[in-house]
């Protein structure tokens, strides 16, 4: 099990941070890098504007990413797992797209759908969905065949054993999966963002910082990012926590 | 008192899966209520009957028969107890024990995974008792002795109400005094649940003391069913009497005979 911080820990590391900032911002002193007071009072005045609306939009661009990849991978992922069969079919497949970095399709995806959420939204499940099938797929795969004798011995069909064994056996994977990508998603969301949408983060950051010049605000949307992407990874750390008790 | 009979294997064939042959029209057969163990090195291919009187395995050619009826799939009065890696990481000793009721209730009585009749409601927390384990029922596998781990193996097997238990070398890992204790728990469950009982081992002591009778098995192929009678009383002192030891140098020799043909 690997250690968790405590909160003190972490405030103590923001603080550090936040310290390294304001020195650089001095050593810097530039408009390309103010302070994180600046930025600080800027934020809580975007707040107050169409910061949250952009963040609502990134926000729920992500989740829809990670339901989708979920809702498909995992079925996907157990099947591929208990069938030597259609693993040996596709894993050829899987082995020759999974290393593909899938961000380099942007450009292609928003030709072929055009505007609005689902290509980004599809960019990013495509990152996610090959991580959470690969790892729920080694996990289902990897059980041991005692397990699956006597569960099966209890009286458990394919049905018994996908409910009571696979998909709870899954759940770590998919939770690691999760912690693993969701760094990459936000990523992808960015580069998403700065194409064919006037809403989002990656659009604010990019609006901000090369159109209007406004410095602390293009901070601001990283921060926002950042948040974004954090509370993604907390949230994930806390799902762990509550569901798989037994790790 | 009549008995019945409760496994019948009949002219049976089974290869492994690279094609060598482990049984050959072999025939054996076990009466209701009996104890019986099946004793044999590793790879002499014991673990691969008990599979096949569990339904998880089938024969090429013959067929078994368990109460009269065709085996084709587990069968929901068999019990199966296996040496490790039977429980749920994931759940706690309770959540485990109550596997098997929640399979049944998953399916409901249909005759295929679970009994025909309309299994009662049943609670975990006696056999948790009678076992010893109701303490740590709330903790994970993963923090629970080698010996507890296979009473609640056993808990979840029993609660179900088997009339047939196969265990596949069950106590093989165990430290010798949880060994002894957990094979006179063993006979005891059995005559007081009337169970028919099979045990795979590779251990001779263990198949001295758990058997009334024993099935040896020495390298494959197994044409013909080579059985030894143990008429001595069995219960706790037996481990102790001349009677046990000399029945254990006469397994040995056999052992020896059935291995080296």
């Amino acid at each position: 099990m690997k250690p968790r911080s405590t909160s003190v820990d972490l405030g103590l590391t923001v603080l550090g941070l936040l310290l390294v900032w304001q020195m650089a911002a001095w050593l810097v002193n530039q408009p390309i890098l103010p302070g994180p007071i600046t930025v600080g009072i800027t934020f809580i005045q975007e707040i107050q504007g169409d910061l949250p609306e952009h963040f609502l939009v990134s926000l729920w661009r992500v989740t829809a990413s990670m339901l989708l990849s979920i809702i498909t991978a995992v079925p996907a992922g157990l099947v591929l797992g208990q069938s030597q069969r259609l693993n040996a079919l596709f894993s050829p497949l899987i082995y020759i797209l999974y290393p593909i970095p899938k961000v380099v399709f942007v450009p292609l995806v928003l030709l072929f759908l055009g505007l609005g959420d689902l290509p980004k939204i599809l960019i990013i499940f495509l990152i996610l969905f090959f991580q959470i099938l690969v790892l729920v797929r080694d996990q289902a795969a990897s059980l041991r065949p005692e397990l699956i004798f006597s569960v099966r011995s209890l009286g458990a069909g394919r049905r018994a054993l996908f409910r009571f064994v696979y998909l709870p056996a899954s759940l770590p994977a998919i939770l690691t999966a999760l912690r693993q990508s969701v760094g990459t998603a936000v990523a992808v969301l960015y580069v998403a963002e700065l194409f064919a949408t006037q809403k989002g983060l990656g659009y604010y950051i990019y609006l901000n910082g090369s159109t209007l010049f406004n410095y602390p605000a293009m901070y601001v949307g990283i921060l926002a990012m950042s948040i974004l992407g954090i509370g993604w990874y907390y949230a994930v750390d806390w799902l762990e926590k509550k569901l798989c008790k037994w790790m | 008192m009549i008995q019945n009979e409760m496994i019948s294997v009949e002219a049976i064939t089974f290869n492994y899966p690279n094609g060598q042959t482990l049984f050959e029209d072999f025939s054996w057969k076990v009466e209701e209520g009996e104890a019986w163990v099946i004793l044999g090195p590793s790879g002499c291919g014991k673990s691969t009957l008990l599979y096949l009187l569990a339904g998880l395995l089938s024969p090429v050619s013959g067929q078994i028969r368990i109460e009269g009826e065709k085996l084709n799939r587990p069968r929901p009065q068999t019990g199966l107890i296996l040496q490790d890696y039977g429980l749920l990481p994931w759940a706690t000793v309770r959540q485990n024990a109550e596997l098997g009721l929640q399979i049944r209730g998953f399916y409901g009585p249909d005759g295929t995974h679970s009994p025909r009749q309309p299994v009662p409601k049943r609670d975990v927390t006696p056999w948790l008792d009678r076992l010893g384990i109701s303490e740590i029922a709330n903790q994970y596998p993963t923090h629970i002795s080698g010996g507890q781990r296979q009473r609640t193996a056993i808990a979840r097997t029993l609660v179900l109400n088997p009339d047939l238990l196969l265990m596949d070398e069950p106590f093989s890992s165990l430290d010798a005094p949880t060994r002894e204790g957990l094979q006179n728990l063993t006979l005891e469950l059995q005559l007081e649940q009337k169970l028919t009982l099979v045990v795979v081992t590779h251990s001779i002591e263990e198949a001295a003391f758990l058997g009334k009778n024993i099935l040896l098995l020495g390298k494959p192929v197994h044409r013909q069913a080579t059985i030894i009678q143990n008429s001595h009383p069995i219960g706790a002192e037996y481990r102790k009497s001349p009677a046990y030891h000399a029945l254990c140098d006469d397994l040995r020799a056999n052992l020896e005979g059935v291995s080296s043909e």
